[in-house]
């Protein structure tokens, strides 16, 4: 702790912005500013230059000047400048032009009639009362409506056009032509408005008369803000801002000295304008319409405004962005023989993260031993706090074994992670809530961090370079709450779907189909290797085949792991969509049943296992069994799948996309009659004979009718070769049960690409009347437009391949605006409902209170515990029901 | 357009609104445990709020059907403007 000691004497009650009156710049200032040098020839600040000892001390071991405090203790002190002539304040032009027009010219008064005047005053200072933001857009409008005025009310004086030239430039186009105003006549207009006036006009005169707009003292910032950098070879460099106030210093110095010496005009002007400039740009160096000030190196200076605006702006970057202690960040890579609660850290992280474990009689020993060890050697510890609040860093102990003995129980040992510790961890963009989620520490050597595949959903994570943040809680209190809140386990059941978003992906959905379908029989070796893997225990079920030899089935390996208690009924995703479907009597095995834990019938499949779809297996045994069930179910019997697909070696090569070759002739056969619907649509339209449909072109019609032809063949096409790769392939296996890819995926492979098309048309653009230089002019067929005759398996043809890319490229630059685009509108939402809460009573309300619904989503249902969305599922607990009365 | 009187109380997209009376709009902010302004607002020149005769201060009960629930009730305090 510092030797700052600070007692509450006041609380805020409110905080007001209004404009610094030049008499209050002068006040708060110690000194005035003239002289635009730093410092002499010995390197002491010049007194009257802008680092003057009196504005504060950054230099260690000299007084401040002014409050005789160190550098730790001097909080700085402005200064000012008197300005040779008055300047616009940049910031506050736009209110400047608007409070120009909205007054007389000549008498100063808001142009509209007395008694209007006095009712918009009334109207400010109700609204100052209730709703003190609505004050300032009330003003405006009156000032708008006073601004249309062409003679003033009062005086009778005409009125000239003001015009606002960008950044801070006032003209007033008279009948002889434009005349610019200077800031003094700007200055006496705004001086010449009356107190009641400005009242109306929702402005504070007591915090902000208009003229302090126009400046004619410039506050000079304390050095602490503005600090001298000492570079390690001795040189100094001076912030942006001292720059800045140099050069202005100089000026006005220059224009001071003009004035006095009676100069002419045109000389002044420039001067007084070259001012203006760097008065604007001390405030804000990226006004639009003037060049930025720029340093010698030419990099343009970070002035006020560039400080506190944007991402890395003081309010984005410094208060609003948070750092944390007892972090780490690496690569992410898959374990899938990690538990999904648990996360790998690697050994040197596990060595610089620590838990603060307080001695007791009961753990005196062990932490005596983790002193020993210290903070090298691994299951160690790195400080120790004495409980009179001294911190030794172990690091620097010398006799760490004669530290250990001190050891009493009070004292706090800072050990290193260890196996088993909770903490957090994290990918971002963090989304939703499953977006940061505790885990077990499995310390692990290598330097990523692990995490187990079924895991990647809820964290949208995948392994191609990801990294991911972690964090250690440091009390006994945030480690409960991560424990019984944020544990992976209790998230597997995702409030967005209403379905589990842990679970299979890809291989998993894939080995579970491989391993439940009819005929996978396995011998006892590999069962029991099975079982094994599933982390089953008790005796072998009864093999379902006893001759040759006992061979087990895939399903009974399945039932051995699940819950005796649990039923389940449902569709598997490699079903034909039968007209009537046979249910349990379903000849291609897509008819999930599960009764009391047996797997009766049909092979698992994406709608069993698989994460993010409702209703499957997986759903219900977690909604049925619990999460601590649901979690054993995941790191056992989705092991098993993994282990089996291994064992399987499953693998797709080329070969898997054989078809004969009389079905490549007919898909020939096929695209020729197409082409030659096509090229008779052409010559139909060439002739005049084509109908055009209601509300388009003839050419419109055209396209339309060729894009129908040839996508309608594209799909006969298809379906005629993937009738032709069977089931038993591995491309279609992957599609078929929903693990990757799909049958169209499979026809591009096998049969055709088809159409690539731009913006939802065929491609069109390109030469003048072709696409490519391949091509005739004028040519509108099939082949010119984009379509794709060849498959990924037999070879594009090079303009084939151009049209594809084309096609490919415009789907990058989509998936990258649209992410743009909705992170950007999901981040406003977030922030517009981060404060909103269920109340007690079901209620959602603001912080405030206000009620937002009177019921949560007017139906009070936790979409996490829903039935996809629905309260209850009442076919579902008729069914359980009936199997309750016929079972007992 | 001719000036034909259409009863909107009557429409099919304007959910039912009833006014309700000081008891029972002071029951209802006893049992939420809030003060008026904290209910959602209803202007007074709402066309329904003008056509059931609702004034400034009071609160008016909607009730809505909903895709969630089949029916929702809402209480919506009538403000000036």
């Amino acid at each position: 702790m510092s030797a700052l000691q600070f007692e509450e004497t006041k609380t805020i009650g409110a905080i007001k912005f209004g404009v610094l009156s030049p008499d209050l710049i002068r006040t708060y200032s110690v000194t005035q500013i003239v002289i635009p040098e730093t410092y002499d020839e010995e390197g002491i600040p010049i007194r009257g230059g802008p680092m003057d000892r009196r504005l504060g001390t950054v230099e260690p071991g000299v007084r401040c000047e002014t409050c005789g405090n160190f550098i730790s203790l001097c909080p700085g002190h402005f200064g000012h400048i008197e300005l040779a002539r008055p300047v616009v304040h940049p910031l506050f032009a736009k209110h400047i032009y608007l409070l120009l027009r909205a007054t007389c010219r000549v008498c100063g008064r808001l142009m509209l009639p007395q008694e209007e005047i006095e009712r918009a005053r009334r109207r400010a200072k109700r609204l100052e009362e209730r709703w003190p933001l609505l004050k300032y857009k009330f003003g405006e409008s009156v000032a708008k409506k006073a601004a249309k005025n062409t003679a003033c009310p009062h005086c009778q004086a005409q009125q000239y056009k003001i015009r606002f030239e960008k950044p801070y430039t006032f003209y007033e186009e008279r009948e002889g032509g434009s005349a610019m105003l200077r800031p003094t006549e700007i200055r006496d207009r705004l001086e010449r408005i009356p107190n009641e006036d400005l009242e109306a006009l929702g402005l504070d005169p007591h915090s902000a008369r208009p003229e302090w707009m126009v400046l004619t003292v410039l506050p000079v910032p304390p050095i602490t803000v503005r600090p001298t950098i000492t570079l390690e070879s001795g040189m100094r460099s001076e912030d942006d801002i001292t720059h800045k106030l140099v050069d202005l210093l100089r000026i006005n110095q220059r224009l001071k000295e003009s004035i006095e010496e009676g100069a002419p005009q045109l000389v002044i002007d420039d001067l007084w304008s070259l001012l203006q400039y760097h008065v604007a740009t001390l405030f804000d160096n990226e006004l639009p319409g003037i060049p930025p000030a720029r340093h010698r190196s030419g990099r343009p200076l970070r002035t006020l405004a560039q400080r506190l605006r944007g991402k890395e702006g003081r309010f984005r970057g410094s208060l609003a962005g948070k750092r944390v202690d007892f972090s780490a960040r690496t690569v992410i890579s898959p374990d899938p023989k990690l538990s999904i609660d648990e996360v790998g850290v690697p050994l040197d992280v596990a060595k610089v993260l620590v838990v603060p474990e307080r001695v007791t009689p009961w753990n005196l020993e062990e932490m005596k031993e983790l002193v020993k060890r210290g903070p090298l050697e691994y299951p160690g510890a790195n400080y120790i706090v004495r409980p009179d609040g001294g911190r030794i860093d172990l690091r620097f102990v010398k006799d760490r074994d004669a530290l250990a003995e001190t050891l009493k129980p009070g004292y706090i040992v800072e050990r290193h992670l260890r196996d088993g510790d909770i903490v957090l961890f994290n990918r971002q963009p963090s989304l939703h809530r499953m977006s940061v989620m505790a885990h077990k520490v499995k310390v692990l050597p290598y330097k990523t961090f692990r995490l187990n595949l079924l895991v990647c959903p809820p964290y949208n994570a995948d392994f191609d370079g990801d990294e991911m943040n972690l964090h250690a809680p440091q009390s006994e209190e945030a480690r409960a709450e991560a424990l019984t809140l944020m544990l992976v386990h209790e998230q597997i059941l995702s409030p967005r779907y209403g379905a589990p978003i842990i679970g299979g992906l890809h291989d998993y959905v894939t080995g579970a189909y491989l391993l439940t379908r009819k005929g996978t029989i396995l011998d006892k070796k590999r069962a029991a290797l099975l079982l094994l893997e599933a982390g089953f225990e008790g005796p072998m079920p009864e093999p379902a085949i006893l001759k040759p030899g006992p061979y087990w089935t895939g399903k009974q390996l399945v039932s051995a792991v699940l819950d005796k208690s649990f039923s389940f009924e449902g569709k598997a995703s490699v079903c034909r969509k039968c007209e009537v479907c046979l249910r349990e009597l379903c000849p291609y095995d897509a008819y999930v049943v599960v009764r009391s834990g047996e797997l009766l019938v049909g092979a698992l499949d994406k709608n069993t296992v698989a994460s993010q779809v409702p209703h499957t297996l997986l759903h219900e045994y977690v909604r049925k069994l619990g999460n601590e069930r649901g979690r054993e179910l995941l790191d056992g019997l989705y092991k098993a799948f993994i282990l089996y697909l291994d064992l399987y070696g499953f693998t797709m090569g080329i070969d898997s996309l054989d078809i004969p070759p009389e079905v490549t002739k007919e898909v020939g056969s096929i695209m020729s009659a197409a082409e030659a619907e096509v090229e008779k649509l052409i010559a139909m339209a060439a002739r005049g004979e084509l109908e055009p449909l209601p509300g388009r072109t003839l050419e419109d019609t055209l396209e339309q009718r060729i894009m129908e032809v040839l996508s309608r063949a594209r799909d006969r096409a298809g379906e005629l070769a993937s009738r032709y790769v069977g089931m038993l392939k591995e491309a279609v296996i992957m599609a078929r049960t929903g693990a990757r890819a799909n049958m169209l995926n499979i026809t591009q492979m096998v049969a055709m690409l088809g159409q690539q098309s731009l913006r939802g048309e065929r491609i069109k653009r390109g030469f003048t009347g072709r696409v490519l230089p391949h091509f005739k002019w004028g040519d509108v067929g099939p082949r010119a437009r984009g379509f794709v005759y060849s498959s990924f398996r037999g070879g594009l043809k090079p303009t084939e391949f151009f049209f594809h890319a084309m096609a490919g490229r415009e789907g990058l630059v989509d998936t990258a605006v649209r992410t743009a685009q909705s992170g950007y509108m999901y981040r406003r939402l977030a922030n517009a409902l981060q404060d909103l809460y269920v109340a007690y009573d079901g209620s959602v309300r603001t912080s405030e209170g206000f009620v937002v619904q009177f019921r949560y989503g007017e139906d009070g249902v936790d979409p996490a515990k829903s039935d996809h969305g629905a309260a209850v599922n009442v076919d579902d607990i008729i069914r359980e029901v009936l199997a309750r009365r016929s079972g007992g | 357009m001719g000036a034909r009187e259409v009863n909107i109380l009557e429409h099919e997209l304007v959910p039912q609104h009833v006014l309700l009376s000081k008891e029972e709009a002071a029951r209802l902010l006893k049992r939420m445990g809030i003060s008026k302004r904290q209910l959602p607002w209803i202007f007074s020149s709402d066309p329904v709020a003008k056509a059931i005769g609702a004034k400034p201060g009071d609160v008016v009960m909607v009730v809505r059907r909903s895709p969630t629930a089949g029916v929702s009730v809402a209480f919506r305090v009538v403000v000036r403007g």
